[in-house]
């Protein structure tokens, strides 16, 4: 008991949560690898619908990837904490004596690693089905390290508040979607920057703002839903 | 006598679904003392167990805690994929201790040789047994348990009760529900909720 709320002990307790969060991810990677599946059917369906001529398709490869990126990224938030809120493993997480803050930021942290980071690394290579030059490439991969951070984190925030709900897959689209705009419009703008050869710096930057505000509030919302959600 | 409250809850009411639960419940658990909630199905029990736990903030009162609260609750927070050694190391970590081996507690409740099975093979009182290893982990002063006795066999409530009455002896406290005669623990007072009429001895 004495050495709680010590900084040793609280990191110990975020290391804890993601230890766990990336077991789990280890001995169910459906949870991994769907979203990732789900990324790769949308973009190769593309150039088989819209057309074939790499032109026009490096034109909207940008917006493509990047909703495609955000699509999967909302789908696999529907469970962040449904099941642990079924289980009961929740209960167990918020009666911790340690800051909710950053257990929730170790959560969040843990989704962005095994669901957000992947597709992040293969959504660029994706988008050379759809005639993305390498120069595009790296500044979707850019683009998507800066921005899937952010989907994690805000998305938790939705995710936590239906924690609860049985059936919130639908109402999580609706809650979150609106919050996710910004970043799909700044980070396929960076890409489509790029593309004309035009400077990008301004949109990641924008994004890497909107990050550190997350960074900072994104995990009070989170705890704070998760209190309601549970009561 | 003031210092030795651990627990004290002053005028709790709480509603759900426009019922009224109970009112105007006020008790105080001291150091040493094992309190029982009872009432049939559906009176209140769970919520009240999980508003002490400080899980349910939807009530009106007071409740003070002089120390943690460490509940086991109808749901054993057990994921299936992890075994139960990684279950209670996840328990452990996120209390921040490192210093307890979770291997020596679930050997204390007969679970010796199950620490590598994963929690989703395990049978139903297995896993209620897992649930209560946490109990062994946890220094905190305050119980609260919902249900401790449910799935357990014959031997595993004995164990149980056991557990519960060192944790009194060592001056903690004890808040739970049960449908049994739990003869093993001496119990200090009883809190029946029955519809509107609660009553406290």
């Amino acid at each position: 008991m004495n050495e709680n709320g010590t900084g040793g002990s609280l990191l110990r307790a975020m290391y804890a949560q993601f230890r766990r969060d990336l077991l789990m991810a280890y001995r169910h990677p459906q949870d991994v690898l769907n979203p990732i599946a789900f990324l790769v059917m949308v973009i190769t369906l593309f150039p088989l619908a819209v057309t074939p001529e790499a032109s026009r398709l490096a034109e909207i490869a940008p917006g493509v990837v990047w909703v495609a990126a955000l699509l999967a990224t909302l789908l696999s938030l529907d469970s962040l904490f449904r099941s642990d809120a079924e289980d009961g493993a929740l209960e167990l997480f918020l009666l911790s004596p340690h800051s909710l803050f950053f257990l929730c930021l170790a959560r969040a942290g843990s989704h962005w690693v095994t669901v957000a980071l992947p597709l992040a690394i293969c959504a660029p290579l994706l988008g050379y089905l759809l005639s993305l030059s390498p120069h595009a490439m790296w500044v979707m991969f850019l683009a998507l390290l800066v921005g899937t951070p952010l989907l994690s984190l805000v998305g938790a925030i939705g995710a936590a508040l239906l924690a609860g709900v049985q059936r919130g897959g639908v109402l999580l689209f609706l809650l979150i979607l609106p919050l996710f705009v910004p970043v799909l419009v700044f980070g396929a703008g960076a890409v489509m920057a790029a593309q004309q050869a035009l400077p990008y710096v301004g949109h990641l930057a924008l994004l890497g703002s909107m990050l550190a505000l997350a960074l900072a509030l994104a995990p009070f919302a989170i705890s704070a839903s998760l209190r309601v959600a549970l009561s | 006598m003031t210092t030795n409250v651990l627990l004290r809850a002053e005028d709790l009411a709480c509603e759900r679904d426009e019922r009224l639960l109970f009112s105007g419940l006020s008790f105080a658990v001291g150091r040493g003392e094992a309190w029982r909630v009872e009432g049939p199905n559906g009176a209140g029990k769970t919520t009240l167990l999980r508003l002490l736990a400080g899980l349910n903030r939807l009530y009106e009162g007071r409740v003070c805690c002089a120390g943690r609260v460490a509940w086991v609750g109808h749901r054993a927070g057990l994921k299936g994929v992890l075994t139960a050694r990684e279950n209670l190391a996840w328990y452990v970590g996120l209390q921040g201790r490192a210093d307890v081996d979770p291997d020596a507690a679930l050997s204390r409740l007969g679970l010796r040789g199950f620490e590598d099975q994963p929690c989703e093979q395990l049978s139903a009182g297995q896993q209620k047994r897992v649930a209560l290893a946490r109990l062994l982990l946890d220094p905190a002063p305050i119980w609260v348990l919902d249900e401790p006795f449910a799935a357990l066999d014959v031997q595993g409530v004995a164990l149980l009760e056991q557990i519960c009455v060192a944790h009194l002896q060592h001056g903690g406290a004890l808040i739970f529900s049960t449908h049994q005669e739990s003869a093993g623990i001496p119990l200090s007072g009883n809190i029946a909720i029955q519809g509107t009429g609660t009553i406290c001895e």
